[in-house]
């Protein structure tokens, strides 16, 4: 059913299914790293079901979603806690694809959508929807994803054209992202007390205070993009060697760009309008699934799942150690992925000669 | 017979033409060389046969229809291109990155087959990097590592292959390395190659057919090297005096810049001061 590739002359082991008619390359690390995130996700979802404020059996939670419960526990488990719980999971792997494509296509770690201002974007599209337009859920999701393409088709068109096209299109996009930032609090500025606090608040980026609406759009959007740019990652790793020889190798050079960027802001865009912009994660979360990996192309699948364990661990953490008034996630989110930031650029800058 | 050629092509990029109204014809089974100087347009015309660029006006022609109208994996099936400039992804493997050249053959479902594994390991074999296959790309030298990315392009197993500049950045021994290396892939395994190099001495030993692009982009002469290459085509295309004798090892044309008028006459003053 599957065999290891002869000795030695491309890693990674070759899984054969179905007499040869299917036959995939798999690294061993890249399996180990998902399967240990996938773990800690598993591990995550029990201590948040189970924990807090209204502490609750394993037994009682299963009892609970498939319909036994009482009325208490399918408050806590299906209103408060298995939301939140979802949509730590989608926000999370939403960000480190997002990222992961991102930085791919731009050849450059700080390419991903928190940096180069498309999750700033959103956040201004939502700002829009719910200053301006005193939109409820569903219009703060559509302006964030209108936002977000918006910025993203600016961007990419001001950074069009010939050269460093990557580097290009990450200092026009912290440019654009800067810019938006003003806007937003500008915005804020302009609003009603309590609706610029409400603002306020959705800015920092949180998973309280939603629900299963944002669950459920947020899950659709997985569910539509997740497949595509999967199915597109091999061509994403030929990108990476250059257009020419990309176009070269048979890859349809214009037209993967296009499908891999959309698909990219499109799930920046949902998380934000689920969640608001949460900061880093997109930045971290495919870098760190890279280095654990030690794989040379982007490895999508493995990153999705650190991500989606990066944002159930964080979110448990500013839940249960700042009990009982939480922080939002962002905050801690930002703390540790900026500092990873720079961590990141310490080792980039030692490592190279210029 | 020729299964490659462009016609009437204008080339360019954003509003700057390079070419204007190039027709060129790629000999089959012919091991081709581009020569011409600088910003004539050698590359640009190379990555419009490999259909990495888009011509602003006339059609490259591959097995009668034009190249346009293939999927870009059917073209990569008949023609492969090694670009200059390539970058590696850091932390790829040699045996990975020659890999790679196996995309064309591979379906989504379907990424690796005993035939690609073969096509691998002889292209390896080929350009002498087997031994090299655990190695990181990042840690090779120059001469290896354009090795690797010939046998990327070779693994591709393509009947018609392009080489952008293969032998620049590499050393006199590696340079020639890389043109033994091409002469066998025309000579024994009937490869039809087109190469854009700078040193006409070596376009002249190695071409069964050059093409020298003039300043602007035009043709400025075609056929076997040793009826195109003369000291008036290089004049004219390089405005370089020069004579043209025989390769004393291959008794192909070979360029000797003529000296300018007026180095000359410095050193002939050197040599009567000596005699004085």
């Amino acid at each position: 059913m599957s065999g290891a590739t002869g000795p030695g002359l491309v890693t990674g082991r070759l899984v054969r299914l179905a007499g040869g008619r299917v036959s995939v390359r798999v690294g061993p690390r890249s399996v180990a790293v998902g399967a240990v995130a996938a773990a800690v996700v598993l591990v995550g979802a029990v201590v948040s079901m189970t924990t807090g404020e209204f502490p609750l059996t394993l037994a009682e939670v299963g009892e609970t979603l498939v319909g036994q419960g009482s009325r208490a526990t399918e408050f806590v488990v299906l209103t408060l806690r298995l939301p939140r719980l979802l949509l730590a999971i989608g926000v999370g792997a939403a960000l480190a694809v997002s990222g992961a494509v991102l930085q791919s296509l731009s050849r450059n770690v700080l390419g991903s959508p928190d940096v180069i201002g498309f999750t700033t974007g959103a956040s201004t599209g939502a700002l829009v929807a719910i200053i301006v337009l005193g939109a409820g859920t569903l219009g703060t999701s559509v302006g964030a994803l209108v936002g977000g393409l918006v910025t993203a088709l600016f961007v990419v068109a001001l950074a069009a054209g010939r050269g460093t096209q990557g580097l290009r299109m990450v200092l026009i996009g912290i440019g654009i992202g800067a810019a938006l930032l003003a806007v937003n609090s500008w915005l804020i500025t302009t609003a009603q007390l309590q609706t610029a606090v409400d603002a306020q608040a959705w800015l920092l980026g949180d998973l309280g205070n939603r629900g299963w609406p944002q669950v459920v759009a947020l899950g659709v959007v997985l569910v539509l993009l997740l497949p595509v740019l999967f199915g597109w990652a091999r061509r994403l790793a030929l990108l990476e060697l250059g257009d020419r020889p990309a176009g070269a190798l048979g890859v349809d050079v214009g037209r993967t760009r296009t499908v891999l960027l959309l698909g990219a802001v499109g799930l920046a865009a949902a998380s934000v309008a689920a969640a608001g912009p949460i900061p880093f994660l997109a930045l971290a979360a495919p870098q760190i699934a890279r280095s654990l990996t030690r794989a040379a192309t982007p490895v999508l699948l493995p990153s999705a799942l650190v991500g989606a364990a990066l944002l159930v661990v964080s979110d448990l953490a500013v839940t249960r150690l700042f009990a009982p008034v939480p922080l939002p996630v962002g905050i801690a989110t930002g703390l540790v992925g900026g500092l990873y930031l720079v961590a990141l650029l310490v080792r980039l800058w030692r490592g190279s000669p210029t | 017979m020729t299964r490659l050629h462009a016609q009437d092509v204008t080339l360019g990029y954003e509003g700057r033409t390079v070419a204007r109204d190039l027709a060129v014809a790629i000999p089959d089974d012919s091991f081709t060389v581009i020569v011409g100087p600088n910003a004539c347009g050698k590359s640009t015309l190379l990555a419009a046969l490999a259909r990495v660029l888009a011509p602003t006006a006339g059609t490259v022609v591959l097995d009668g229809a034009s190249i346009a109208s293939y999927r870009s994996k059917e073209v990569a099936r008949r023609l492969g291109l090694l670009p200059q400039t390539a970058t590696a992804p850091g932390g790829i493997t040699v045996g990975d990155l020659v890999a790679r050249g196996r995309y064309p053959h591979q379906q989504l479902l379907k990424q690796w087959s005993d035939a690609d594994e073969a096509a691998v390991a002889e292209a390896m074999t080929l350009t002498n990097v087997a031994d090299l296959a655990p190695r990181l790309v990042d840690e090779l030298s120059g001469g290896q590592r354009q090795r690797v990315w010939l046998a990327m392009a070779l693994a591709q197993e393509t009947p018609i292959l392009l080489l952008d500049e293969p032998t620049t950045y590499l050393d006199i021994a590696h340079q020639v390395d890389v043109l033994e290396l091409c002469a066998r892939l025309h000579g024994d395994l009937g490869r039809t190659l087109v190469a854009v190099l700078h040193d006409l001495n070596q376009a002249a030993r190695y071409a069964t057919h050059l093409i020298a692009l003039g300043p602007g982009g035009v043709v400025a002469a075609e056929g076997p090297p040793a009826e195109v290459l003369t000291e008036e085509l290089v004049t004219d295309v390089y405005g370089l005096a020069c004579r043209v004798v025989p390769d004393p090892e291959t008794g192909t044309p070979m360029v000797v810049p003529r000296r300018p008028l007026r180095s000359r006459e410095a050193s002939a003053d050197g040599v009567v001061r000596a005699d004085g």
